[in-house]
């Protein structure tokens, strides 16, 4: 995969280290010279100095033949003309954009930009769903935070340990989607009966999912 | 320089933006009867505005959408984005245009190659780029006209 990271910070660096050690292709455009120097010396990848916004510099960094484009900026309005600018002009097929701004975020999506994401909002989502639970391992929201998957530790003394799904009579807009158990995945049925150690992958709705975790877990929310 | 006062003139005007270009237009606009709405980051923009402005002033950041909403932008019928920086302009009149449905919406962009991509969106742009090199070619062809006349 061809990826062109525009932007600043640390996110980007680390980011650039984790897609360099997946094997991508990454371009890394950086608009401080000092930085982009740094870069140069510690991640694997081609690092340009200059405005990711600028169509010459997307050009020199591979746009015609990337396949994702992924800007970073600390200001929403050159992440927005990074990634269309990418899409327009270099036909890049997907563009990601980081927004400062929570409420760019519906923003981004109307004016073209495929992954708008918010750490503002993550951030709220995540206290807001309750992920201080050392039983969640992980957890995503997906179509604007109106369904959750989040990945489960179920204990030996929870109580759904040691029941059939059917039993655990999970409410309507919730589903377990699958079981990870000694590192085989289980795609559950209704006479599948839960153990302690699974880890169970959740499917659900803002609405039930208090109740989910507390059929699951016990613990009161 | 003034507008011409019998002409049609937008009623209600968003103008993001209050430096040189961005508080000439304010005052020339409030002159002629429209009214005004400014918007800077900076309080101390504000100082550049002539006494004829008789419009409002907001402090804020346009590209987060509260401040738009703030100056009623829903309501304008034209916006003008006059920052220095091209891509707060072309991200505010995106808004403007495509949020708020702003009939007339206007965009200062300093890179003319970055102007021809926003025209595909349906934003028209200004160059000062573009506008001075007319003005000096334009310039420039005169002055040899003038010496064939001689």
């Amino acid at each position: 995969m061809r990826v062109i990271v525009a932007g600043a910070g640390k996110l980007l660096y680390y980011l650039a280290r984790q897609f360099a050690s997946k094997g991508y292709q990454i371009t890394l455009v950086v608009s401080d010279a000092a930085e982009a120097q740094a870069l140069c010396r510690r991640v694997k990848a081609l690092v340009l100095h200059g405005d990711g916004s600028d169509p010459h510099v997307l050009e020199e960094a591979g746009a015609r033949t990337a396949d994702v484009v992924l800007a970073l900026a600390s200001k929403d309005q050159d992440n927005l003309a990074i990634c269309q600018i990418a899409h327009k002009m270099f036909h890049v097929p997907r563009t990601v954009a980081l927004v400062n701004d929570p409420q760019n975020e519906d923003v981004f999506h109307k004016l073209g930009v495929s992954v708008a994401f918010s750490a503002t909002q993550i951030i709220a989502r995540i206290l807001e769903e309750r992920a201080g639970f050392e039983d969640i391992a992980s957890l995503m929201p997906l179509a604007g935070g109106r369904v959750t998957i989040s990945e489960i530790a179920l204990r030996e003394d929870a109580p759904a340990a040691d029941k059939t799904l059917r039993d655990l009579a999970l409410p309507q807009g919730a589903l377990v989607g699958g079981i990870l158990r000694d590192g085989h995945v289980i795609v559950p049925r209704g006479d599948t009966s839960l153990r302690g150690g699974d880890r169970l992958i959740i499917i659900s709705g803002p609405d039930c999912y208090d109740r989910v975790l507390r059929l699951i877990t016990g613990e009161e929310t | 320089m003034h507008l011409k006062k019998q002409r049609e003139w937008p009623q209600y005007v968003v103008i993001v933006g209050c430096g040189r270009l961005g508080s000439l237009l304010a005052g020339l606009l409030s002159e002629v009867g429209s009214s005004v709405v400014i918007i800077d980051v900076n309080e101390s923009a504000f100082e550049l505005l002539s006494a004829e402005f008789s419009g409002f002033r907001i402090v804020g950041d346009a590209v987060e959408i509260e401040v738009l909403r703030a100056a009623k932008t829903d309501k304008a019928d034209c916006l003008l984005a006059t920052t220095e920086e091209d891509n707060v302009n072309l991200m505010v009149a995106q808004v403007a245009r495509k949020l708020f449905n702003v009939p007339k919406v206007l965009a200062r962009v300093f890179d003319p190659r970055r102007e021809k991509v926003y025209r595909e969106f349906d934003i028209e742009t200004v160059s000062p780029t573009n506008l001075m090199a007319q003005a000096f070619v334009t310039s420039i062809e005169k002055k040899q006209g003038d010496k064939s006349c001689v």
